[in-house]
């Protein structure tokens, strides 16, 4: 099956306080569709694993390829072009821009974009909100909506532009088991509805074990 | 490729939200550029006036007989002394008369100039005031007044009566102010007046003159031209001065030197005979332009400090930007819009506010004794302030807005998001 996101020995030093190797010769592969957890004590470089995944993080080397390009190496301009295209992120904390509303908040990655006319972007906005089942909170400022609501609604703008592959650094993480068995929910029928590949960093071994594929990480080294 | 619709939509979002750190940065452009205009309009208004004062009253050349040695003693001509070192001890003014020699011809020559917008003669004689027993030291000045009040703002200065009635009436003289005081004379009062050869003359006044400087007011009065010359017994072409105004003043040094040498008389122009005001209007200006930059540095440091702290409370904002594709760029443009928005918006009603203030100050009452036409203080609106003021509003606001922008376009998103 075709490789969505893949590394090749990617390696990275902190240099502060002295120096660190926090990933060693990190070489793994997703497929499409698929639905992955990484997971590991903490401090063993899982999450600064995703940052490099997410381009966000460009300091390290090694190669990284989103479907099959290289990405290493690009200029800023054209990597926030990808990630804004092709990569969605939800965090630990919700984050929202708190002073625009629901609605401002899913649609901006795409306006950015402006590949589709504003229409457009407000069916499609209109269309991920109804299927987390928070339309109704679209005209609401998103300082207002409670925890669950606000982790759904960033899941709403992840995935606004279509993007190839989702990423969730402990998404979960900051949510009660009912929200998290919500999120869970969402993200396994969008692996299986919409063939979206997912990539999620997590400590919630129950959470991970539904998962297709854990991916098991021990001072910087992929374990299992 | 920059959406600055989403960009500038951002923008609005904040500044917005933050509707009290907005309304004081953009406050403080808004006294800044409005003290500047004011300021500006304020100095210059005053600037204007005082060199009106002096100037306006100031041909641009003036042509007379100065009483000098002769720059060649008669012995350097003698041939038999031209190799001997020549010393003349007790060297005294060459005998000459006070009139120009061929006055007439000369201002005819004159009137016939482009160059010249106008040519007035005038005779200057040194007379006694009688008021009673005594007797008050003054000038006496002929001039032809039509021309006069056409050339010069002299009218301004004619605090009763009018230069008409001065024209109609041979024996009319315009007295100055200081002079009426000490005489207790007031306009159709008669006053005597005596040549220093003792001529006893009887002149009717017919206006008070007031300069606002004392000592002219105190010494100096008009009569018709024909008058004097008759006072003084002199024929129609004895005239001590003539006064050129040009329509580019800046000419009048150029050509009062061509004058001189053309018709052997002294020409002194309006740059030597009031370099002092150049300087003081000079000074004036620079005040002017150092406090209106002060201002505009604390408003630019205004808003420095209100970035600043915005991009603070942004940091999470701006990581989220980041991670969902905004470039560096992007973010940069968003702050350097609200800086700029802040910048404009200020400045314009800082223009507004200047102008007020200016309308205002225009209109308070400002009467004083040395100055009769002034009532009230001086301003003068050039639209050049105005421009300099936004654009400078402008530029301190981009300056203010762009080191903030710069750091919120370095944030790295993933120590933000990280919480490290």
């Amino acid at each position: 099956m075709k490789l969505v996101l893949e590394t090749k020995n990617i390696n990275k030093h902190f240099y502060k306080p002295k120096d660190f190797h926090v990933l060693k010769d990190i070489s793994f592969g997703i497929k499409e569709g698929e639905f992955a957890s990484i997971m590991g004590k903490s401090g063993c470089g899982k999450s600064t694993l995703l940052y490099i995944l997410s381009t966000m993080d460009t300091d390290y080397t090694g190669d990284l390829y989103l479907n099959d390009q290289l990405i290493t190496g690009k200029p800023h301009e054209e990597l926030s072009r990808i990630r804004n295209k092709n990569i969605g992120f939800v965090f630990q904390f919700h984050y929202l821009l708190t002073e625009f509303s629901v609605l401002e908040n899913v649609m901006l990655p795409a306006k950015k974009l402006a590949e589709k006319s504003q229409a457009e972007i407000e069916h499609d906005a209109h269309e991920k909100l109804k299927m987390l089942h928070i339309e109704h909170l679209t005209e609401q400022r998103a300082s207002r909506i409670s925890g669950g609501e606000k982790q759904r609604v960033a899941i709403a703008r992840a995935l606004i532009n279509n993007p190839t592959i989702l990423m969730g650094d402990e998404p979960t993480g900051n949510l009660d088991s009912q929200n998290s068995e919500n999120v869970f929910n969402i993200f396994k029928r969008l692996t299986e509805e919409q063939r979206l590949s997912l990539l999620v960093v997590t400590h919630d071994e129950d959470f991970a074990k539904r998962t297709d594929r854990i991916i098991e990480m021990e001072d910087g080294r992929i374990v299992n | 490729m920059i959406n600055w619709k989403v960009i500038l939509n951002i923008a609005k979002t904040h500044l917005l939200t933050k509707m009290k750190s907005t309304v004081t940065a953009a406050l403080g452009v808004t006294f800044g550029i409005g003290a500047y205009i004011t300021m500006a309009g304020f100095m210059t208004g005053l600037n204007d006036l005082l060199d009106g004062l002096t100037l306006n009253r100031t041909p641009h050349i003036r042509l007379y007989n100065e009483i000098e040695p002769s720059e060649k003693q008669p012995v350097s001509l003698y041939a038999e002394f031209e190799n001997a070192f020549n010393v003349v001890r007790s060297v005294k003014p060459k005998q000459s008369q006070k009139k120009i020699h061929n006055a007439l011809p000369i201002l005819n020559y004159l009137k016939a100039n482009d160059a010249v917008k106008g040519v007035t003669p005038q005779l200057l004689a040194q007379i006694f005031y009688i008021s009673g027993s005594i007797e008050l030291g003054g000038t006496l000045v002929g001039v032809d007044i039509t021309e006069e009040a056409r050339l010069s703002n002299i009218n301004d200065y004619i605090v009763e009566g009018t230069p008409e009635a001065l024209r109609n009436n041979a024996n009319g003289i315009l007295l100055g102010a200081g002079l009426a005081e000490k005489m207790s004379l007031s306009v159709d009062d008669r006053v005597q007046v005596s040549t220093v050869a003792g001529t006893i003359f009887p002149l009717k006044i017919v206006g008070i003159y007031q300069s606002g400087l004392a000592e002219i007011d105190n010494v100096q009065s008009y009569v018709n031209l024909k008058t004097a010359q008759r006072i003084l017994g002199e024929p129609e072409n004895y005239i001590t001065d003539i006064n050129i105004k040009l329509f580019n003043i800046d000419q009048a040094p150029a050509m009062a030197i061509g004058l001189q040498r053309q018709f052997d008389v002294k020409a002194i122009d309006i740059n030597k005979a009031n370099a002092q005001f150049e300087t003081g209007s000079y000074i004036r200006n620079l005040i002017t332009y150092a406090v209106s930059i002060t201002l505009l540095i604390v408003a630019g440091f205004g808003i420095y400090n209100i970035l600043n702290m915005l991009i603070y409370e942004k940091m999470k904002d701006i990581a989220i930007l980041k991670a969902t594709g905004f470039s560096g760029r992007d973010v940069q443009l968003i702050f350097m819009s609200q800086a700029m928005i802040i910048g404009l918006m200020g400045g314009l009603l800082g223009l507004l506010m200047g102008f007020g203030l200016s309308v205002m100050i225009d209109n308070a009452p400002f009467e004083t004794e040395a100055l009769p036409t002034i009532k009230t203080y001086p301003i003068n609106y050039n639209p050049m302030y105005y421009a300099i003021g936004i654009v400078f509003a402008l530029i301190s606001t981009f300056i203010a807005g762009y080191l903030p922008a710069n750091k919120a376009k370095k944030i790295d998103p993933v120590k933000i998001i990280r919480g490290t």
